[in-house]
């Protein structure tokens, strides 16, 4: 595990004293996409909120535990939130693109945020990479004055991850991007990860089995809030270890 | 073979068509009123605006010994006390709004937010008392040699410094129109949906940084509204106007010198009001304030309207 780009270790999480994760140990792999299976309320929105500090802005909302990036504890007293979430950056569920700024704003938001000043030019060179990245660019390249509003869900939602790239993250977070989405845009999304996993560390919370058998290189099982199985994607869904694993993926679960 | 009844539609198009002329004849109860009041006022005014015309808004000639009536300095009484008002107002305003809604937690919030709406349930009359024996001479005192020091160079910061003057009316206003236009931005603020504050906290914005991208943008028409209704809150406020702004009726640049706006010279001067055409002259005051408060709130909606059509745009 020595080359995890994010590992956590005894993670636990609450919403006011109840506890939802019971002590996650796991480790995402460098340039690679890891997919988080697992019924749905079993965590991982939890677990994956956790590794940008996202999970305290919920009030009421605590963890303990390490999560550690490159080796570093994001947990550590010196270190401030804002810089890790810079760091590791996310997706979220439904599409959230802010409404009263054009297509090239949404992109740039990012940038224009403290101690990131880029030129104009640089700004405009970083919103087309960051929109061909998320494949976008060809859709959008004629129109990116208009309101990110006017897209469709789907464009919506790579809108977002163009957003969350050109802050240039090491980490993207996915918190199951494709649900809002149509089975096109879904497609696009997953042709997406795979380019995107070149220059990133991915990792992915899906309740769509095939998603993440298709996308992913690893696989964890998450149930009630326990790590029940991690493994290589193809021997998660060949020959899973546990019992739970292969009822979930098999569709016998409640 | 038993036969299906029909029933048809009847009934229930019939208790429609009640419902919707019931409602339409209220919306035009409401408009008859507007209608009504106008023709009214606009009828007690006639004296005036025949023996003046047009030239009563533009002579600052108020003068009831000569029977010579002019709306100017009025008009600029309200407008320059009504705007420094919201000058004053709307940042404080903003401020204590993004406080309850982003900073304090909920039980302070509550308790803040509460003691905020109380001064709206101050009566005007105790603002206007306030004014005259607190705030006006404190202001005269402090504020105003300060203002004149630092900010003499400019014309509205020099002269006399008196304790009844527009500045003091512009600040007892602000104070006035704070609580309703910060509960409603509250209100705005804390409409904005999670997902919007997530979405910028995620791209590594700071608390301030996610208000200026996710909070303020989106909460932008519902700001200019609570601003609208501060601003005629500020137009139409008579007594504690007409208490502390010194009844002047004289445009000067200066702040420290009294002034007088259209509801307060109304209020002062009607009861004591000598010839048809004084009365006639203070009505039309009336009829220009009316026209001003709804002129400015059309003016106000279309600005929304047009910045939420421009932004707001829906999906093709
Ligand atoms: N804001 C919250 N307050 C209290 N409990 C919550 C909150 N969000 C999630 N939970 C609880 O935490 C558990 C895990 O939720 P979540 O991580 O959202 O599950 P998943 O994403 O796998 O569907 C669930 O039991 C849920 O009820
Ligand atoms: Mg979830």
């Amino acid at each position: 595990m020595a080359d995890n780009k994010m590992s956590t270790r005894d993670l636990r999480a609450f919403f006011h004293k109840v506890e939802a994760l019971h002590g996650v140990t796991l480790g995402f792999a460098g340039n690679r996409v890891t997919a988080i299976i697992g019924p749905s309320g079993c965590g991982k929105s939890t677990l994956v909120r956790c590794l940008n500090r996202m999970h305290e802005v919920v009030p009421g909302a605590a963890c303990t535990g390490q999560v550690l990036l490159d080796g570093e504890d994001i947990y550590a007293p010196a270190i401030d939130p804002v810089q890790v979430r810079r760091r590791v950056g996310m997706v979220f569920q439904k599409p959230t693109p802010f409404p009263t700024m054009s297509i090239e704003d949404n992109v740039a938001a990012g940038l224009k945020l403290n101690g990131i000043a880029v030129s104009r030019a640089e700004r405009d060179r970083m919103v087309e990479e960051s929109l061909r990245r998320a494949a976008l660019w060809d859709e959008v390249k004629d129109r990116l004055k208009r309101p990110g509003a006017s897209l469709s869900g789907g464009q919506q939602q790579r809108l977002c991850v163009a957003r969350a790239l050109a802050v240039e993250p090491e980490v993207l977070l996915m918190d199951e991007p494709c649900s809002a989405l149509d089975p096109i845009s879904t497609a696009r999304i997953e042709e997406l990860l795979l380019e995107l996993k070149e220059n990133f560390t991915i990792i992915i919370v899906t309740h769509n089995m095939q998603q993440a058998a298709r996308c992913s290189d690893f696989t964890a099982f998450l149930y009630a809030g326990d790590l029940i199985e991690f493994g290589e994607t193809k021997q998660i869904f060949t020959t899973p270890a546990r019992r739970e694993t292969e009822d979930y993926i098999t569709g016998r679960f409640g | 073979m038993p036969r299906v009844k029909t029933r048809g539609f009847g009934v229930r198009a019939v208790g429609d068509r009640i419902f919707n002329l019931t409602t339409l004849a209220m919306a035009l109860v409401i408009l008859a009123l507007l209608a009504g009041l106008t023709a009214e006022l606009f009828r007690h005014a006639l004296p005036s605006i025949k023996a003046f015309g047009f030239g009563f808004l533009t002579s600052t000639d108020w003068d009831p010994t000569t029977d010579q009536y002019g709306a100017l300095p009025f008009i600029y009484g309200t407008a320059v006390s009504s705007a420094l008002a919201l000058l004053i107002a709307v940042p404080l305003a903003l401020g204590v709004a993004l406080c309850l809604s982003e900073m304090a937690p909920a039980w302070l919030s509550r308790k803040i937010g509460f003691m905020v709406e109380l001064l709206a349930a101050i009566p005007s009359v105790v603002y206007g008392l306030w004014g005259i024996f607190v705030a006006g001479p404190w202001l005269r005192d402090h504020l105003d040699p300060l203002l004149a020091k630092y900010l003499g160079f400019l014309p509205l910061f020099q002269g006399p410094q008196v304790s009844v003057s527009m500045l003091t009316a512009s600040v007892i206003l602000a104070i006035m129109v704070l609580p309703y236009i910060s509960a409603v931005c509250t209100d705005v603020f804390r409409a904005v949906p999670r997902s919007q504050r997530e979405a910028a906290l995620a791209l590594g914005a700071t608390k301030w940084e996610m208000v200026r991208i996710a909070v303020l943008p989106y909460g932008v028409s519902g700001i200019i509204g609570a601003i609208i209704l501060g601003l005629g809150r500020a137009l139409g406020e008579t007594i504690a106007v007409a208490m502390v702004i010194g009844n002047s009726p004289q445009i000067s640049a200066s702040l420290f010198m009294p002034s007088a706006t259209l509801a307060s010279v109304i209020a002062n001067e009607f009861v004591e009001a000598t010839s048809t055409l004084n009365l006639a002259a203070l009505v039309e005051l009336g009829l220009v304030l009316l026209v001003l408060g709804l002129g400015l709130n059309i003016a106000a909606r279309l600005m929304v309207y047009g910045a939420t059509q421009r932004r707001f745009q829906k999906p093709a």
